[in-house]
């Protein structure tokens, strides 16, 4: 099972170069597809298979490629993940807005009352179909992609794609196809898997993510070492519900995938370093000390009006935008400027509220003392094992500890559903929501006025260094894992004091709040303000808190939020510094352009222009 | 394709191009005629290479005609440049380095009529230590290697018109020569070639037309022994 989902991962890697994130979203779609075919609409089993998997599924496959993938080409590795993740959100969205999540559905297994006999043990139909098939497609893809000219051509795309077209075939129908392959593949584990397990829309999305482990064993390439993964994750699942008696296993076991996965990212080989970047010609001007001393001023005068004039719930909707804020501001150090992707920021916010928490329920300054240090050196270790490595490799280290601690950490400690208390740091004259507002202004703006000063010094040259070529770096004597290493940790403290912050505003958390879904949505919504910007921050931050509150008086935005979340993180396929960086581009040229100077020609490479070229 | 005496293989004819709002071809007129090789000299950044480009599908020109075989095929994507009749081979190494040498082959039976086998038969007949190659990566070969691989494609091809840029970029003297054997056989054999080369001598010596390129502009265009004494000039001219 976690074979077919992963050898479908493979053949969308291996032909696109994209890893999609989203392959889990698509499995879930087509299972959910085939959910509607055969049980509300009473199409036979087998033409609505062949309908989802021949029909629906590769379309599906083929119209993201073509909206999508195909402008990403040649983007760089945050640009395709932010744009995948948002397209599993998106998804996600979608399959809610169609299946309402309360409706309970069943899909039955294939041959529910069969059971095979094997030597020693029984098993049902359904298991031997889904290992036959697994078999089978691994078999398949093997001679597809090794022995046919398509797959030679499939291949070769990712290589060259402009020397495909050299040779006389279009690259753009080749990838194309190899996505509509992946698709159907995804939706093929989707079908097989959901009888196994509830059709619930996140379940499913999130099993299916379980089969990147397997990939990953398979370094995206190799299709058959991909298979041996799959069955090794499959073993491991169910040894460990048989042999290991006691909680623990029940504990430890939907955190396993996870697991295996952070494993064989730690163990991969990959020490290549890339070298030159993309021009893209462009980029956001490291503001003053002066200029942003002068907006934080601005910023603090709003709030003190605001704390002294507005009603309490503008007064709330600010704290929490300014909190928010506070924790994308760690985001924008790590993706905006030294471009590593992280998927698991929620988790360090998460465990800075549970700290403080824990260790200074009177809300004593001290907590932070503590707060901050462990943060750091939990980001360290998340960190250290998988640094040498790739930023896919690395996102996805992050998503397997963000999925991990969702499973191990906040599902305990705060129990399922329950939520903690998280006191308010007791600073002298602070004693009402007004003062905490001031207070989270003081806060974003000396992190904001911090950031660009460190922006502006040797260490944030040396982050965008590495942001723009890791060889060139090394090639300087700058340590490129140390300087990694040091935003991490960096990020993930100021992540961790973003939950002490946020915890203090909303006063009562709960571990669902952290969870890996919510860090891709904070990453994605940071994206679409402008990662790359303070600016972008606190416009993310806005539109992050002001969400549920337009939602409320419109019904049908409640359901469409991950859509439209996702939605805007996949528009930004066009521009990689989001709403604040298109704007003051736009401006910047207006300016120049007013000034009658030629100079203001900007060079933007092909992948990231609209298609053409 | 090119079989007409008098239609030429290819013809350049008042093209502007470029990336972006850059321009790089400031008007180029050329003219390929059937069955000779004409050779593209110019300084760094003269345009050549894009004239290449052009020539093959791969930048769609904004202003100017682009005809193959006396076909307009202005705005066509390379896919269809190829089933045309034109057979490029980029700057670089034009072979995919993660696929094996009988994986590229397999490829370029898209192009032709051919198949496998035949391909397989035509290339290790040229080039015999590809067939020694043959399970390898592309990638992991020589330089040199790599190149006769890319070049081969040329011998496979049912190409009426043959693109070469800069094929002896980096390779010993002792390999570029083979290669130009090569060239000088399938001009030979009638193929109209177009080649980009920054050993000038070379190229001249292979060449029935020469024409000189300096920002974008055709300079000079006759015959090679006529060109060779304008190079030098017409380099410094450019470059200053």
């Amino acid at each position: 099972m976690y074979s077919i989902t992963a050898s479908g991962l493979v053949v969308t890697y291996a032909t696109s170069g994209i890893f999609n994130f989203a392959h889990g979203a698509l499995g879930m779609l087509g299972a959910f597809t085939y959910w509607q075919l055969t049980v509300a609409w009473h199409v036979p089993p087998l033409a609505a298979l062949a309908l989802v998997l021949l029909v629906v599924a590769p379309l599906l496959g083929a119209v993201v490629e073509r909206v999508l993938i195909r402008r990403l080409y040649g983007a760089s590795l945050s640009v395709t993940l932010v744009v995948t993740v948002g397209l599993l959100l998106a998804l996600i969205g979608v399959a809610n807005l169609i299946w309402s999540p309360v409706t309970p559905r069943v899909l039955k297994p294939f041959f529910p009352n069969s059971l095979i006999h094997l030597p020693g043990v029984n098993v049902s139909a359904h298991q031997a179909i889904v290992v036959l098939v697994s078999l089978l497609v691994a078999v398949a893809l093997r001679v597809f992609l090794a022995r046919t000219r398509t797959g030679a051509t499939m291949r070769a795309v990712v290589d060259d794609p402009g020397l495909v077209a050299l040779t006389g075939t279009s690259p753009a129908r080749a990838s194309q196809l190899s996505w509509a392959l992946g698709s159907s593949l995804a939706a093929l584990a989707g079908i097989l898997l959901a009888p196994l397990v509830t059709l619930s829309i996140l379940t499913l999305t999130l099993l299916v993510i379980n089969g990147y482990a397997a990939a990953v064993v398979g370094r995206l390439r190799s299709l058959p070492l991909t298979a041996v993964g799959g069955l090794a994750l499959g073993l491991a699942e169910s040894y460990s519900t048989g042999y290991l008696g006691g909680d623990l296993p029940n504990l430890l076991r939907p955190a396993l995938p996870m697991f295996l996965l952070f494993v064989a990212v730690v163990f991969l080989r990959d020490t290549r370093l890339r070298a030159g970047g993309r021009i893209v010609g462009w980029s956001p001007r490291a503001v003053g000390l002066g200029e942003s001393v002068r907006w934080s001023s601005l910023l603090l005068v709003v709030a003190l009006l605001a704390a002294a004039l507005a009603p309490g719930g503008l007064v709330d909707f600010l704290s929490s935008t300014l909190a928010i804020g506070f924790v994308l501001l760690s985001l924008v150090l790590l993706s905006g400027y030294a471009g590593q992707v992280s998927l698991c920021q929620l988790t360090f916010v998460g465990v800075g509220a549970y700290v403080m928490a824990k260790v200074a329920p009177g809300g004593s300054a001290f907590g932070i003392l503590v707060v901050v240090p462990v943060c750091a050196l939990l980001g360290v270790a998340v960190a250290v094992p998988v640094l040498r490595l790739r930023g896919l490799y690395l996102a996805l280290a992050t998503l397997a500890f963000a999925s991990g601690m969702d499973t191990i950490f906040f599902l305990n400690a705060f129990g399922t559903g329950g939520a903690i208390t998280v006191p308010r740091l007791s600073v002298p004259g602070v004693d009402s929501n007004r003062g905490y507002l001031i207070l989270l202004t003081l806060a974003f703006a000396a992190g904001a006025v911090g950031l660009l000063s460190l922006r502006r010094s040797r260490v944030g040259r040396r982050m965008s260094a590495l942001n723009d070529s890791p060889a060139a770096c090394v090639t300087l004597g700058v340590g490129v894992n140390r300087t990694k290493l040091g935003v991490f940790a960096g990020a993930a403290a100021m992540s961790g004091l973003g939950g002490v912050l946020l915890g203090g505003q909303e006063g009562l958390v709960s571990g669902n709040d952290f969870q890996m879904l919510n860090s891709l949505v904070l990453l994605l919504i940071l994206t679409i303000g402008g990662a790359s910007t303070v600016s972008g921050a606190l416009l993310g931050a806005v539109l992050f808190s002001a969400f549920p509150i337009i939602a409320e008086h419109v019904s049908f935005l409640s359901q469409a939020s991950l859509l439209l979340t996702g939605l805007g993180a996949v528009s930004i396929g066009r521009n990689p510094y989001g709403i604040v960086g298109e704007a003051s581009r736009r401006f910047a040229a207006a300016r120049q352009a007013g000034r009658g100077a030629l100079a203001s020609v900007v060079i933007r490479p092909s992948p990231l222009r609209d298609g053409v070229l | 394709m090119s079989a007409d005496a008098d239609i030429p293989a290819l013809e350049l004819i008042d093209v502007r191009a470029g990336y972006g709002r850059i321009e790089v071809l400031h008007t180029v007129d050329l003219v390929v005629p059937p069955g000779s090789v004409v050779a593209l000299l110019g300084p760094n950044g003269a345009g050549k290479t894009t004239t290449l480009a052009v020539a093959s599908g791969r930048v769609v020109p904004t202003a100017g005609c682009v005809h193959v075989g006396g076909r307009h095929v202005n705005g066509l994507p390379p896919e269809a440049f190829v089933r045309g009749g034109v057979c490029s081979i980029p700057e670089g190494r034009g072979v995919f380095a993660n696929l094996t040498v009988r994986d590229n082959l397999k490829l370029w039976s898209h192009g032709t009529s051919r198949s496998l086998s035949e391909i397989e038969d035509m290339v290790f007949a040229r080039f015999p230590r590809l067939k020694e190659r043959r399970r390898q990566l592309a990638g992991t070969m020589s330089g040199g290697e790599q190149q006769m691989l890319a070049v081969a494609r040329a011998v496979v091809a049912d190409a009426g018109l043959l693109l070469l840029d800069e094929i002896s970029m980096g390779l010993a003297p002792r390999i570029v020569a083979e290669l130009y054997e090569l060239v000088a056989q399938l001009a030979a054999d009638g193929l109209a070639i177009l080649l980009v080369e920054q050993f000038a001598q070379t190229a001249l010596a292979v060449a029935d037309h020469a024409a000189i390129m300096t920002s974008g502009v055709i300079r000079a265009v006759g015959d090679p022994v006529d060109i060779a004494a304008e190079l030098a000039a017409a380099y410094l001219g450019g470059v200053a």
